[in-house]
């Protein structure tokens, strides 16, 4: 990044159900608060940044980027952004690019997503369109299955089993306990996860992240933004990294590594000048279980094969050495998939700034990660934030 | 899905599929890929039609019980992925108990009706 983006303010709904409410009126909500959290006026933001992935489906409603804005009180060019459950990781993204080189002294990034007012069925529907429409919808795969192709390859390959992936959501759950804007507040037991009914093999129920409503936001401004208007900006996106791989999973060399990742991961870290080892804390894509260990071994944390055990073993629990999902992740705090890549960056501001619930688990934390990862990681987002000193 | 309007590419390599005369597409460093595509994903040069292996290797599966409205009359059912020579592709597994589905299994390409739609669906027989 040729300089940073620093964070102003963020802005979440609670995630969970709340299918009579409108992507537009959730969006406006975190919007607010992002704003509000900056201290700015909403006539400060000069482009927005917005995620959505099925509002056609869930809603009818295409063309979401002025409704972002007309959501928010701000008019400003808005473009909507879809990478599938990165969306809104891209839109950060772009936005943390666009201040960073200096075409905007103040983006709103965020985004939104309805997903409860679709039956079950429906839901499933939607979020495969992540997947190759032609070559594995139309045989049948799922989303949840899709990650069940990977996590049985993962065994055949690494060995290890449902127990090791149970441990993963155990945690995740644990995390979110205390966190008021999760969509679980409740701790599982390892027997939970391996008793809950199947979905699709290996995964049960609480494999999987849930569907979700919601919406997240954050305010970026540049330095010179900053010094002239008296904002605190403890935190700064220093880094951010895309990567793109091919859509099916079939066309790709393995089944068990997400090279996209790893590519964002890499651009991501030398863009802020660090490498995994500087890392304090991590917020990464949990959609299933496999989905947290693919992305702990991908951003170079663990070796192939070696992240399955990392939970079980505690090292990316609260008190571990590497903190992951102190949200909550996907898995607990909920996944409405637009919005979940700004919530990563909402939720970590707030762990790396004091005031997360979770904050003291990480109280010396200076440098934090996002994973953000759209389909079976045919797309990836990782950003690198830093404690401004 | 409709096939009122056919989807080129896809629909003419189930036909082929059908008539027993399956192909894939080449690229000039040995990548296969199926239809359609104007150029090879990995180098942007130029495909040459071959034909498919006969036997793939499956390489991952799972039993799928949640399905999406268009396979729900199909479920449970086994999803694969399968290589066969350069080329992969995702197919239901049918014809064997899922009990009995393994990791580098030995499949042959097939195309068969759902039960949810009637629609085609790319299949991996056990051979």
């Amino acid at each position: 990044m040729v300089s940073r983006a620093p964070i102003a303010g963020v802005g979440m709904t609670p995630f969970g159900k709340s299918p009579e409410r409108t992507a537009r009126e959730l969006f406006g909500d975190a919007a607010s608060e992002a704003i509000a959290d900056a201290g700015i006026e909403p006539a400060a933001v000069e482009e927005v940044f917005y995620g959505n992935f099925m509002g056609e489906f869930a809603e009818g409603q295409g063309h979401q980027g002025p409704m972002a804005a007309e959501a928010a009180g701000v008019t400003a060019p808005a473009t909507r952004f879809d990478s599938a459950c990165a969306s809104s990781g891209v839109a950060v993204r772009f936005g943390a690019r666009a201040v960073a080189r200096g075409d905007v002294d103040v983006a709103l990034v965020g985004g939104a997503e309805r997903m409860t007012n679709l039956s079950t069925a429906d839901g499933t529907s939607a979020l495969a369109a992540a997947a190759d429409a032609l070559w594995e919808i139309r045989a049948g795969v799922t989303f949840p299955g899709a990650y069940s192709l990977m996590a049985n390859r993962y065994f055949h390959e690494h060995g290890g089993g449902r127990e090791e992936l149970a441990h993963v959501a155990v945690k995740n759950h644990e995390n979110a306990v205390e966190n008021e804007l999760a969509q679980f507040q409740r701790a599982i037991e390892v027997e939970d996860v391996l008793e809950a009914p199947t979905v699709c093999s290996p995964f049960g129920l609480y494999d999987c992240s849930p569907m979700s409503d919601g919406a997240s936001a954050a305010v970026l401004v540049s330095d010179e933004y900053a010094d002239e208007h008296g904002l605190e900006t403890p935190v700064a996106i220093t880094g951010t990294g895309q990567g793109s791989d091919r859509l099916a999973l079939h066309d790709r060399a393995s089944m068990v590594e997400t090279p996209a990742a790893r590519r964002a991961g890499e651009r991501a870290f030398a863009e802020a000048g660090i490498e995994p080892a500087d890392v304090d804390v991590a917020e990464v894509h949990d959609c299933f279980t496999i989905a947290e260990v693919l992305a702990l071994e991908s951003l170079g944390f663990y070796e192939p094969g070696e992240g399955l055990a990392a939970a079980r073993e505690g090292e990316t629990t609260a008190d571990g050495e590497l903190p992951v999902n102190l949200s909550g992740g996907l898995k607990a705090k909920g996944h409405p998939v637009g919005a979940t890549g700004c919530a990563q960056i909402s939720e970590l501001t707030k762990l790396l700034r004091g005031d997360h619930v979770n904050s003291d688990a990480v109280a010396d934390a200076e440098v934090g990660v996002t994973h953000n990862a759209g389909g079976t990681v045919a797309s990836c987002v990782v950003t690198v934030l830093e404690v401004m000193g | 899905m409709s096939e009122t309007v056919r989807d080129a590419g896809y629909d003419d390599f189930l036909d082929a599929v059908e008539d027993g005369e399956p192909y894939y597409l080449e690229g000039s460093e040995g990548d296969g890929w199926l239809p359609p595509r104007s150029v090879d994903p990995n180098t942007g040069g130029e495909l040459s039609e071959e034909p498919l292996p006969e036997v793939g290797e499956l390489e991952s599966y799972t039993v799928t019980q949640v399905a999406s409205p268009a396979f729900v009359d199909d479920a449970p059912f086994v999803v694969g992925v399968a290589s066969f020579g350069p080329v992969g592709a995702t197919g239901m597994v049918v014809g064997v108990d899922p009990d009995d589905v393994e990791i580098g299994m030995t499949v042959e390409l097939g195309v068969e009706r759902t039960e949810t739609t009637d629609d085609r669906v790319l299949v991996f027989h056990p051979r």
